[in-house]
């Protein structure tokens, strides 16, 4: 017990900093690409449909450490367009919390888009045109009707990605490296000072991670239950 | 007021070949299910696109292959009742009547407050769909169409998912909600009953082309096809054996029959609706015919009566007293005046 009181009283929080804002900034970012990317997958052909749903899904499917392969193989400023990015914008990825974000966003990204396409393949078509036909256009028609009725599943979708891109371990690893205070996360904290022995240190990353992920679920479930209080119970 | 549609549209095996113009106030299309009756509401409100031909509202054109004209949906001022009304299940009807309205927020309010006054669905505003009865569904329904002021009304089935009791309540509701509008109503269907009470002219399509047209009560009196008058609810037929312009023989029921009406020379079938048999006990005479009873069904208010060969007979509440007290008769008669000839 002392011995712990000990170790919390050092302890460096910082990588519960880094990994909430990972976390944070990779939700948003996934939010918007995924409504978006869903809301063209959803209109195109079924052609179409099977291809880019593919590529989409993929992040989800592969191992992380694949994806991170992928991702270095891009941003590497010794490959061509991570060299172009940092000649012409200064944009530095790998070893860097740009790294990180970019390694989660990609693997929490197809959970966004899959339950927000999910979510939306399940409203009534006549919903659609009963909106042209009134006049709405269809930029208003997806915010003002399409967004709201599917948002059970597009809140279940956020969650979902907001734990994984909380976890991310793989992937943000290798671009972007686990540099304390800079891209080191928990879920890289905890894999270090398990390889050093340390249990309690792990341990008290470990609960730390176990409360977000309440507290994050027990949240939104409290916001999408509001939503839903309109819809029957099994 | 007018419209005139002139549509073709290939779909797999299915042709849409359809083509009227009517001045009507108010025009049904009958149908039985997957005749391309909805299919045709569709592209006149622009949620489908013919293959070819046009498409005309109080002399605007909304489609026109030739011409490369084709108007949005928005921009069709065509209202469309989805037969589930198709409200937006996270909005409250205030939001639902306003979704389509344009204009400043004085304005749209004002616009929602007489429409939630003249739809009587006053305490309802803030309520969202799912609390809703269907009967105040298709008011509020009905409320956010009329807000926005439409040239034309299309009604898509509009009482097919709901039960008897119900459908009866909401037609009446429906038709008072409609007297006031001055403008095009067109209602699909497939049950003639609706359509009867409701079209001042009618339609009706059968696989993808229209079968016959005309002023609905004299459509049914005189269906002209055999597939218009099967649609208007005529449940015998027979084919015909023309003997002269006034006798005619009915191959199928094995009966001649004598009209003082002429018999057109190209007549193909004679149809004779199952209500208007009148039972005859005694001798036989002109235009009877002799059966055996093959099976009977008890209605409610209804008695119906298989015969051989292959006429269905319906005798109304009335009728069936007399019948259980005098028996089944020795022959049933077909009323001249009530023949159907038909190509």
């Amino acid at each position: 017990m002392e011995e712990m009181m000990e170790i919390l009283k050092e302890l460096d929080w910082s990588p519960l900093f880094i990994s909430i804002k990972t976390g944070i900034v990779a939700t948003v970012i996934s939010f918007f690409l995924g409504i978006f990317a869903a809301r063209k997958v959803v209109k195109a052909s079924p052609g179409k449909k099977a291809v880019i749903d593919g590529i989409l899904t993929l992040p989800m499917v592969l191992p992380p450490t694949v994806a991170g392969f992928f991702l270095l193989l891009l941003f590497s400023r010794r490959r061509p367009f991570g060299e172009f990015l940092f000649e012409e914008f200064g944009f530095k990825v790998v070893q860097t919390w740009l790294g990180c974000i970019i390694a989660a966003t990609v693997i929490a990204f197809p959970l966004m888009y899959r339950n927000a396409r999910a979510a939306m393949e399940q409203i009534d078509v006549n919903l659609v045109y009963a909106g042209r036909t009134l006049g709405m256009s269809d930029t208003k028609i997806f915010w003002k009707i399409i967004v709201p009725t599917a948002g059970p599943g597009i809140a279940s979708g956020t969650i979902l990605t907001f734990a994984r891109a909380l976890g991310e371990y793989g992937a943000t690893s290798m671009l972007a490296g686990n540099i304390p205070g800079k891209t080191g996360t928990i879920s890289q904290k905890i894999a270090m000072v398990i390889q050093d022995g340390d249990y309690l240190t792990a341990g008290i990353w470990v609960v730390v991670v176990m409360i977000i992920a309440f507290v994050v679920i027990f949240l939104m479930n409290l916001i999408s239950g509001k939503k839903m209080k309109n819809i029957g119970r099994w | 007021m007018s419209i005139k549609v002139q549509i073709r549209k290939k779909l797999g095996g299915f042709l849409l070949d359809i083509s009227f113009q009517s001045g009507s106030r108010r025009i049904g299309i009958l149908g039985a299910s997957g005749c391309g009756k909805s299919m045709t509401l569709k592209s006149i409100a622009g949620i489908e696109t013919p293959d070819k031909g046009y498409i005309e509202v109080e002399g605007h054109t909304l489609f026109d292959r030739e011409r490369r004209i084709n108007l949005k949906p928005q921009k069709r001022n065509v209202g469309y009742l989805f037969q589930n009304y198709a409200l937006f299940p996270t909005m409250t009807v205030e939001k639902n009547i306003a979704a389509g309205l344009e204009g400043s927020r004085t304005e749209k309010e004002a616009r929602v407050r007489e429409m939630v006054k003249k739809f009587q669905l006053e305490g309802l505003e803030k309520r969202l769909p799912g609390q809703l009865s269907g009967g105040q569904q298709q008011r509020v329904a009905l409320a956010r169409i009329m807000a926005y002021e439409p040239d034309v009304i299309l009604l898509d089935e509009p009482f097919s998912a709901l039960d008897m009791y119900l459908k009866d309540r909401l037609q009446q509701e429906l038709m008072e909600m409609l007297a006031d509008y001055k403008g095009t109503v067109i209602m699909v269907s497939h049950n003639r009953d609706e359509l009867y009470r409701f079209s001042e002219e009618l339609l009706v399509i059968d696989e993808g082309h229209i079968a016959a047209s005309g002023e609905t009560k004299e459509l049914f009196r005189n269906p002209v096809s055999r597939e218009a008058a099967r649609l208007t609810g005529c449940k015998n037929f027979s084919r015909v054996r023309r003997v002269d312009a006034h006798t005619a023989e009915a191959a199928d029921w094995g009966v001649t029959l004598r009209t003082t009406r002429e018999i057109p020379e190209d007549i193909q079938w004679f149809g004779y609706r199952a209500h208007d048999f009148v039972p005859v006990w005694g001798d036989r005479g002109e235009n009877m015919l002799r059966f055996d009873l093959e099976s009977s069904a008890l209605l409610p208010f209804e008695r119906n009566y298989y015969l051989r060969p292959g006429i269905c007979w319906f005798v109304q509440r009335e009728k069936i007293e007399e019948l259980d007290e005098r028996g089944m008769p020795d022959y049933v008669l077909f009323r001249e005046d009530k023949i159907l000839f038909l190509k």
